[in-house]
């Protein structure tokens, strides 16, 4: 029967890659969004394979509210994708350094 | 070996190597494919799990929505991708041992955590008999009681979003020429003038 450790294992190994997308890509910031969906599909597996193993339904509850808050930033990360879009010209991290930072 | 330990590794391997390749291939397009295939590939994680509303929402909200959205903004924004400029190489050494540096720490917490699951007795809300009550039912029975608060405050983050993607996205064009009605209504005769237009000649305005 599948136990617990491996659903843990997998969804730390999808955080992992999630993160390093984020460190590696360097062409545009789409990637990234989706890397950063990737981090949230990771805890939602979390979530869910704790509310399975645990016989309790709040993960579950929870995992939802993490699907509606990555929804959320999913629409309004491309919005300011196709703002930045639209006045700069293209979306390359490197040339994204108006701020100075 | 049972049939559930098989699917198990089935959709574990193909999520593994559909979420490598979101961050590993070139094209935008290709990653947003591979993000779907690894969002269907998770849902079947969860009807494994027994979440088979959570794995239906996912397919719903996650391959309907948000995916569709990234291809329609990877698809309709020309990204001048410069394939040439392509410096991986220099990232490279720095992001993966990010990346390993991680996955050790992770691999060596969940060693060293003893789960005893059944020793725990702090559960809010308890469903174990998951053939009395359908998935659907029982998360609606909590959602909508102990949770109702925390739902009503997701639909607010929804409309915040909403309206705030459309905000960024509006744009005032110049030059367009609109409809004002006011000043349509405020026309009158005075304000008008009569010419007589001989035939074949037309006249300067």
């Amino acid at each position: 029967m599948i136990q617990l450790e491996q659903f843990l294992i997998l969804s730390s190994l999808i955080f992992s890659i999630g993160v390093i997308g984020i460190f590696l890509n360097r062409k545009n910031v789409i990637v990234i969004l989706m890397s950063i969906e990737l981090i949230l599909l990771a805890v939602n597996i979390n979530l869910v394979s704790f509310s399975y193993f645990l016989g309790d339904l709040t993960g579950q509850i929870f995992a939802l509210f993490v699907l509606t808050v990555a929804a959320a930033e999913a629409a309004i990360g491309l919005a300011i994708l196709v703002v930045y879009n639209r006045n700069a010209g293209n979306v390359e991290i490197e040339n994204i350094n108006s701020l100075k930072g | 070996m049972t049939a559930t330990l098989l699917t198990f590794y089935l959709f574990s391997s193909v999520i593994l190597i559909s979420s490598l390749m979101v961050i590993s291939s070139k094209n935008p397009v290709h990653s947003v494919l591979y993000l779907i295939l690894t969002f269907f590939n998770a849902a079947g994680l969860f009807v494994i799990l027994h979440a088979e509303f959570l794995a239906m929402i996912l397919i719903i909200v996650y391959v309907g929505a948000v995916a569709v959205l990234f291809l329609f903004v990877v698809m309709m924004l020309d990204f001048n991708l410069s394939r040439e400029k392509d410096n991986l190489l220099q990232y490279m050494p720095f992001g993966l041992f990010i990346g390993i540096v991680f996955i050790c720490e992770l691999i060596i917490v969940l060693i060293n955590t003893n789960l005893d699951l059944a020793n725990i007795q702090i559960l809010a809300n308890p469903f174990s008999n998951f053939s009395e009550m359908t998935n659907t039912q029982a998360l609606g029975s909590v959602l909508y009681t102990d949770y109702i608060l925390y739902f009503q405050l997701s639909g607010i983050i929804l409309l915040v979003a909403m309206i705030g993607s459309i905000v960024l996205t509006l744009r005032e064009r110049t030059g367009v020429r609109r409809q004002i009605i006011v000043n349509q209504l405020d026309r009158d005769a005075s304000s008008t003038e009569l010419k007589e237009v001989a035939s074949g000649e037309g006249i300067d305005i």
